[in-house]
């Protein structure tokens, strides 16, 4: 890593979970902040800075998602949100409300490390001809100026839907998004509910951009929560 | 040593009607011989004391009769006001049962048992007003003199020559708990009544002149002492038997009492019951309907009713037996129950009717064998207010006659034709031909009008001189005679032979009707279906409207609905039904018990307890249902009850089956969850020490391969605790299944993602359709079911097999296919792997409920899933989730510009 190295706030009330994530991020060099409730972790938000935020959501104090909304009132610095498998609703209210990603307990370091990068990447500002690059991973090449979308030398033919869903989840590349915040911005605000448009065109985006649409290697599907775009075959 | 052991039925009887009292209250009787011994006074007196004591003590009623020394009593006591019924114009006080039931007291004063209520009165009999406030649960005290004892009825009136009306069942003085005889002797009565402290009625002066004799008074305390005595004998026999005294053991005695529509069979049925209680027997009043008896006259019937229900209520079983001839038919029902005396009456006909048909009395005698007949008189001049009933002439159709007439007419017409060729006796024998006729289609008038009317057109039509009633061979009337006595005897015949048939037709109706209920009540099996069926039944055999009435959830009796039509059951015929139920006594319509009711209501009584209440509206309400309809309509009762309780016990063993196995299922799901939690975990544990202690020992593969396992083993803990969570969420309800309309190609990819590491370097074959449309289901669930069906695949077969996923979209589903070429499921297995916690016999790797949750998450879906061995080796996992409906259209896209 070239940057130099960002400071990471965790708020977890579990003593071993924090033992494990500090070992793990200091092995990489990050700075690390620890908060057990979340008062404190809103304190040192405020006082500290951190670059990247790791919010357990059962803390004993407070609710999680209250946390997310209270923060972003004033901050926005990236949040990802650590939670146990069953609480799929959880997940997508705290994303709705702001968090950058998640993580399902239990998870491995590997998976840890690739989040806390992406979300890092995504914080650091663009310069506006960056923003409007031609967005290159591995065959797959978007060029946003000529709207034009190929795979290694074959020209792919994409309706305007799928255009804009595609470019909704490569500006978003390597986050989750949930299908409330796809719907949103493709299809609008009245729309949020309707999922099953979404499966219907994700379907008829992987036929025309993956190579095996049952083994996707971009557009992978998160279970209840949403959909992500892969960008790069290192991470997982 | 056998006539030592008490009989277990008996035994049985005594712990059921035991019990009964001990939920019942108490009854303490004061008992005297005659009007002003003082049984208020000696009531009240104990009421006082009892008030004394703190018991909460009411009265009810009490008649003072204006005696200032019984009124004086009164004080301090809590005396319920009386309720106003109204009765051809004056206004009656009466003792009001409502009020008495909500006040609730542990004791309560009832004076006069036998009283008769004012009609409009829940019940006819303050008796009945006493049984209801015991049953309740509430002691009664109260009062009745010897003369009101319905078996000493007659006997009173013979010694006194007042007949009283007043009657009270016997059954009920002997279910008393305490009886108080109130004794005074005859000259300290007769010195009250002079000094005026006997309070008389005005009304009853004539009463009082026949009444009050030294005589009659010496007798009827001897009957009471004696009444006393015999309840006293009882007890004392009944403790005996409590406490286990086996050697005076009565030997059972049985009496039959035969009765008939003759008013004389109330003094048979009292003579019985005085036997019996003396004998401490059992005993049954038997009548038998003989066809001969051709349609019984409404009063009839009902005098026979009244007789049965007066034997039923001292106490004996009523039973009504059918057959040509009564003697045979008696002595086969005494054989059959083990009767040992059978008490008759003295015949009353003229000796010649014996002769010529034989006396019935006579046969019984004869034929009785070991059993003893006691023959009772009927002296009709003790029953001089009792009019004998007049056989009122069955109301006989007017055809019957034109009937009768036509015959004959038509007989002489024939007659006339043929009277030039044949002989005069061939032309009688045409006559009795059409009397034949005549008698298979009329009733016994008719029949006879035709014998008589053939005699008279054979004679005048036929016998010379021709055209008159005359005849001129007086042998003639010796064939007049013969041909009348004939045609009287086939006619008679005829008509006995059509009753019979038509009584047995009737009987066997009952029973087929009978039989037809419980047998299709026996094939119900819903709860409800059972009332549904027995409406239908009831309603065609007694003609009638049903309602069914059980207790729903907050104990107030409410209507089953059922498909039928029924009548509508408003506040007043809903408290009737109540009644009936906390009383389990028939009420309403036709009975004793609140005749003002529109309808019939009868208990539903099992072995459990009452379970409802049917309501009967019989079409024609002004006919009711006579004794013979009443007594099928209560067996009809009874088979719906024992089926329903039958229903509600199966459903509640059904339960506890249920229950058990849930039971069953949940500790084998904690030692196996226990067991499968624990083996990764020693697993880790036992790793992650090593590492921590002997560190500087291992080399780096080793390292390495420690963490490897740590890292595999923690992979299989969170998959069996997401598993076992999932279960438990899913069974307990906590979780629902979300269906939205999801691509499954999409699912498998996410699953075969998360396996990735584990399905590297086999060979996958995925079979999806290209067009694959939309199918509704929940995605966290059925990813599951795909881990776990992938999982398992995985786990039983070797690492180099191939595996393949194949959907195939049906008509109405979608059927997804994981097979591999592994070593097969073991034959007969292919069930059994689903069920929760059974492994398949050659592994014994896994939780054990990865299937089971598959299961339980298809099912859910509407769907199924199950396994089977493919040809040419391996296993194939096969599941369809239905497709129910389509997914909402998608807007139409416009193309790109």
């Amino acid at each position: 890593m070239k940057e130099s190295p960002a400071t990471i706030l965790l708020i977890e009330d579990e003593k071993q979970m924090r033992r494990f994530l500090r070992v793990t991020l200091e092995s990489e060099r990050y700075g690390v902040l620890e908060a057990e409730t979340a008062a404190d972790g809103l304190a040192q938000i405020a006082t500290r800075n951190p670059a990247v935020v790791l919010l357990d959501l059962g803390l004993p104090d407070r609710d999680g998602l209250e946390v997310i909304n209270d923060l972003r009132e004033w901050s926005a610095v990236p949040v990802i949100v650590i939670s146990a498998r069953e609480q799929e609703g959880d997940k997508i209210r705290a994303l709705d409300s702001g968090a950058d990603d998640y993580l399902t307990k239990p998870f491995g370091s590997g998976e840890l490390l690739a989040r806390i990068r992406a979300t890092l990447r995504r914080a650091m500002p663009k310069t506006p001809d960056q923003r409007d690059a031609v967005f290159v991973a591995d065959e797959l090449r978007i060029d946003f100026s000529k709207r034009q979308v190929s795979c290694g030398s074959r020209e792919i033919h994409l309706t305007p839907i799928e255009y804009r869903l595609l470019t909704v989840l490569v500006r978003n590349a390597g986050r989750v998004m949930t299908h409330r915040q796809i719907l949103k911005e493709v299809w609008g605000p009245a729309y949020v509910e309707q999922t099953h448009y979404l499966r219907v065109f994700m379907n008829q985006l992987r036929k025309k951009i993956e190579a095996d649409s049952a083994r996707p290697r971009f557009l992978l599907n998160e279970p209840g929560i949403g959909y992500r775009f892969k960008p790069d075959t290192e991470e997982r | 040593m056998e006539t030592k052991r008490p009989d277990p039925d008996e035994l049985l009887d005594r712990t059921v009607s035991e019990e009964q009292r001990l939920r019942q209250g108490k009854l303490k009787v004061f008992f005297g011989a005659s009007p002003g011994v003082g049984k208020t006074y000696a009531m009240l007196q104990a009421a006082q004391k009892k008030r004394e004591e703190g018991v909460d003590i009411v009265v009810g009623i009490a008649e003072t009769h204006g005696r200032q020394e019984t009124a004086s009593l009164l004080d301090g006591l809590e005396i319920m006001p009386r309720r106003q019924f109204s009765y051809r114009g004056h206004d009656i006080p009466e003792f009001d049962i409502d009020a008495a039931l909500a006040r609730n007291p542990s004791v309560m004063i009832v004076d006069e048992l036998a009283h008769t209520n004012t009609p409009g009165m829940r019940h006819k009999k303050r008796w009945q007003d006493v049984e209801e406030l015991l049953f309740a649960g509430i002691s009664v005290y109260t009062t009745v003199n010897v003369q009101h004892l319905e078996s000493l009825n007659d006997v009173v009136r013979q010694i006194t020559g007042v007949a009283v009306r007043e009657t009270l069942p016997d059954s009920f003085l002997d279910r008393a708990d305490e009886i108080e005889l109130i004794d005074l002797p005859p000259e300290e009565l007769l010195q009250r009544l002079k000094e005026g402290k006997v309070y008389i009625p005005e009304q009853a002066e004539r009463a009082r002149e026949n009444f009050f004799r030294k005589g009659n008074l010496i007798a009827l305390r001897e009957l009471a002492l004696r009444r006393t005595a015999e309840q006293v004998d009882e007890q004392m026999e009944s403790y005996r038997r409590d406490a286990g005294v086996t050697e005076i053991w009565p030997a059972a005695e049985r009496i039959l009492v035969c009765i008939g529509t003759n008013p004389r069979s109330i003094r048979l049925i009292r003579a019985a019951r005085r036997m019996a209680a003396v004998l401490r027997a059992e005993w049954i009043a038997v009548h038998v309907e003989a066809p001969s008896h051709i349609r019984p006259s409404e009063r009839d019937v009902q005098t026979l009713a009244e007789h049965m229900r007066l034997a039923e209520s001292l106490g004996a079983q009523s039973v009504t037996l059918t057959g040509r001839k009564a003697s045979e038919e008696i002595l086969n029902y005494a054989r059959q129950r083990n009767v040992s005396k059978i008490i008759i009456g003295k015949p009353t006909h003229p000796r010649w009717k014996d002769k010529l048909l034989g006396s019935p009395l006579d046969e019984i005698v004869r034929g009785s064998g070991d059993i003893e007949i006691y023959v009772i008189t009927g002296d009709s001049s003790e029953l001089p207010e009792r009019p004998r009933a007049k056989v009122r002439p069955a109301k006989i159709d007017r055809k019957e006659w034109y009937w009768s007439v036509g015959i004959v007419g038509l007989s002489t017409a024939v007659a006339s034709l043929l009277f030039p060729y044949v002989h005069l006796t061939d032309l009688a024998m045409l006559y009795l031909l059409g009397i034949v006729v005549t008698s298979t289609r009329t009733g016994r008038l008719p029949a006879l009008a035709a014998t008589l009317l053939s005699v008279a057109a054979f004679d005048f039509f036929f016998v010379p001189p021709y055209f008159t009633f005359a005849v001129n061979d007086a042998r003639f009337v010796v064939t007049f005679g013969v041909m009348f006595f004939v045609a009287y005897v086939i006619s008679q015949l005829t008509l006995q032979i059509r009753a019979q048939a038509a009584t047995s037709r009737k009987r066997e109706r009952s029973t087929a009707t009978l039989y037809a209920l419980s047998r299709h009540l026996t094939r119900e099996r819903k709860k409800d279906g059972i009332f549904e069926v027995a409406a239908k039944h009831i309603e065609e055999v007694f003609f009638s409207q049903i309602v069914f009435l059980i207790l729903d959830e907050r104990g107030e009796l409410t209507e089953v609905e059922t498909r039928r039509g029924s009548f509508p059951i408003d506040r007043k015929e809903l408290g009737v039904a109540r009644w009936v139920f906390d009383n389990r006594h028939a009420a309403g319509l036709g009975t004793d018990t609140l005749p003002g009711a529109k309808a019939l209501y009868l208990p539903m009584v099992a072995s459990s307890g009452v379970l409802g209440v049917v309501g009967v509206l019989p079409e024609d309400t002004q006919k009711g249902f006579d004794l013979e309809d009443m007594h099928l309509l209560e067996s009809f009762v009874n088979q719906t009850a024992m089926a329903r309780e039958r229903v509600l016990l199966a459903k509640q063993a059904h339960e506890e089956h249920l229950r058990a196995e849930a039971q069953n299922v949940r500790s084998t799901f904690l030692s196996s969850v226990s067991h499968d939690l624990r083996t990764p975990l020693a697993v880790v544990a036992g790793a992650a020490s090593t590492l921590r202690e002997k560190e500087a020992s291992l080399d780096r593969t080793a390292r390495l391969e420690l963490l490897q396992t740590i890292h595999e083993e923690t992979g299989r803990l969170e998959r069996i605790i997401s598993n076992v969570l999932n279960l438990t969420r899913l069974e307990s309800g906590a979780i629902a299944v979300r269906k939205e309309w999801q691509l499954l190609e999409e699912i498998i990819g996410v699953v075969l993602n998360r396996l990735s590491d584990r399905i590297e370097g086999r060979p996958l074959e995925l079979r999806i359709p290209p067009d694959l449309p939309l199918v509704p289901f929940d995605t966290l669930l059925i990813e599951q079911v795909l881990t776990n069906l992938l999982e398992n695949v995985l786990r039983h077969t070797p690492a180099d097999t191939p595996v393949e996923i194949t959907v195939i979209p049906q008509k109405a589903d979608v059927l997804l296919e994981i097979a591999d070429r592994g070593p097969g499921i073991p034959a007969g297995e292919e069930e059994l792997i689903f069920k929760k916690f059974t492994r398949s016999t050659h592994t014994r790797i896994g939780a054990g409920i990865g299937l089971a949750i598959c299961r339980v998450i298809v099912e859910a879906h509407g769907g199924r899933i199950w396994a089977e061995n493919r040809p040419g080796g391996g296993a194939a996992f096969r599941f369809i989730i239905p497709v129910e409906g389509t997914p909402p259209p998608l807007p139409p896209e416009k193309e790109d510009p």
